[in-house]
């Protein structure tokens, strides 16, 4: 027998797991808005992304391809197809959070790696709620106060290279990329997509090594006897 | 306005299409295993192109500076299952070590 306190307690289990993951999530945040400065992006275009985008990953691979000298057009195509997850997040959701309306714009929003990660795994459809809206507005707030800070940081910086923050761009791409480099198709699209863009960089504009190397993505998810990079569908909490 | 602002509005309004299309999109569209199987192997191609060209590039040419041993530093800390703020700041402390130690 649960008991309404029983619900009570839960929840705020739920709760407590959920602001953990928000406060983590920070951590990423401050080395969001400090890439974000390195390379080029004003402050308030930091908090714009990080509050409107609201998508780490899609975030990073917009300031990576334009601090790498690529068009801005370039630097939107390839956050959008790191970003593509996350309405197989929704798919999942849909059923679980059963929103309607306004409400169902609101979680649309506040759907991401985390709080997806948090509400797919709670035992009831009430703990699967309580665990998406805390996890997504915690998240929410921690990544835009953290975002601030460390653009506000790096603000005050006259030459990001003299402490290394080129190579911390490619260091926070490394860290993305390496939880989902589970199985050899996807260590096999990694290296020769690596590969592929530098054999490009020299032969076309910056930006575009980066979207032709998602072709290979394409070439090994194509084939109908295809086996995924994990599983048969994408996995939660990949960023 | 800057081309960067509409960059960030033109992102803004297709991310949260995307957020929004799986709460609105029939399943089967999104259930088709092409499509799941696209969506989990082109970020890992994007994410890889990002990195090898964030440490080798600089504008359209290829170089071997600094960066590299921030990477080298990422990669040892990453299999040591090192956090985030570990790998990312550790790389920027060696690289910029290792510029100031060459000059």
């Amino acid at each position: 027998m649960t008991g309404p306190s029983d619900d009570q307690q839960k929840r705020t289990a739920v709760r407590r797991q959920a602001w953990g993951v928000g406060v983590a999530v920070g951590a990423y945040g401050l080395g969001f808005g400090a890439l974000a400065v390195a390379n080029g992006f004003t402050v308030l275009q930091a908090m714009a992304l990080s509050s409107l985008v609201f998508t780490g990953a899609s975030q990073f691979a917009l300031i990576g391809v334009v601090g790498a000298g690529g068009a801005a057009a370039s630097g939107v195509l390839a956050a959008l197809v790191v970003g593509a997850r996350n309405a197989f997040y929704g798919l999942r959701l849909a059923p679980l959070l059963d929103v309607r309306g306004g409400r169902r714009l609101l979680a649309a929003q506040l759907t991401l790696d985390e709080s997806t990660a948090v509400s797919i795994s709670q035992p009831s459809s009430m703990l699967a709620r309580t665990g998406f809206w805390t996890t997504g507005i915690a998240v929410f707030v921690c990544w835009n106060i953290a975002t601030i800070a460390g653009a506000l940081a790096v603000d005050q910086v006259s030459d990001p290279r003299v402490i290394g923050l080129d190579a911390a761009v490619g260091a926070a791409f490394l860290a993305l990329l390496w939880p989902q480099l589970t199985t050899r198709t996807a260590r096999a699209v990694a290296g020769g997509s690596a590969i592929l863009a530098l054999a490009l960089t020299p032969l076309i504009p910056p930006g575009l090594p980066v979207l032709a190397a998602a072709a290979i993505g394409l070439a090994f998810a194509w084939p109908e006897d295809a086996h995924p990079g994990r599983n048969d569908r994408p996995e939660v909490g990949d960023e | 306005m800057s081309e960067l602002w509409w960059a960030i509005g033109a992102l803004a309004i297709g991310g949260f299409a995307l957020k929004a299309s799986g709460y609105f999109v029939p399943e089967w569209v999104l259930e088709q295993p092409r499509v799941t199987r696209i969506a989990l192997l082109t970020p890992v191609a994007l994410l890889a192109a990002l990195t090898a060209v964030q440490i080798f590039g600089q504008g359209q040419s290829l170089v071997v500076d600094a960066r590299v041993a921030g990477l080298v530093f990422a990669v040892g800390a990453l299999l040591l299952r090192a956090p985030f703020l570990v790998v990312v700041v550790g790389a920027a402390v060696v690289a910029a070590l290792v510029r100031l130690i060459a000059g």
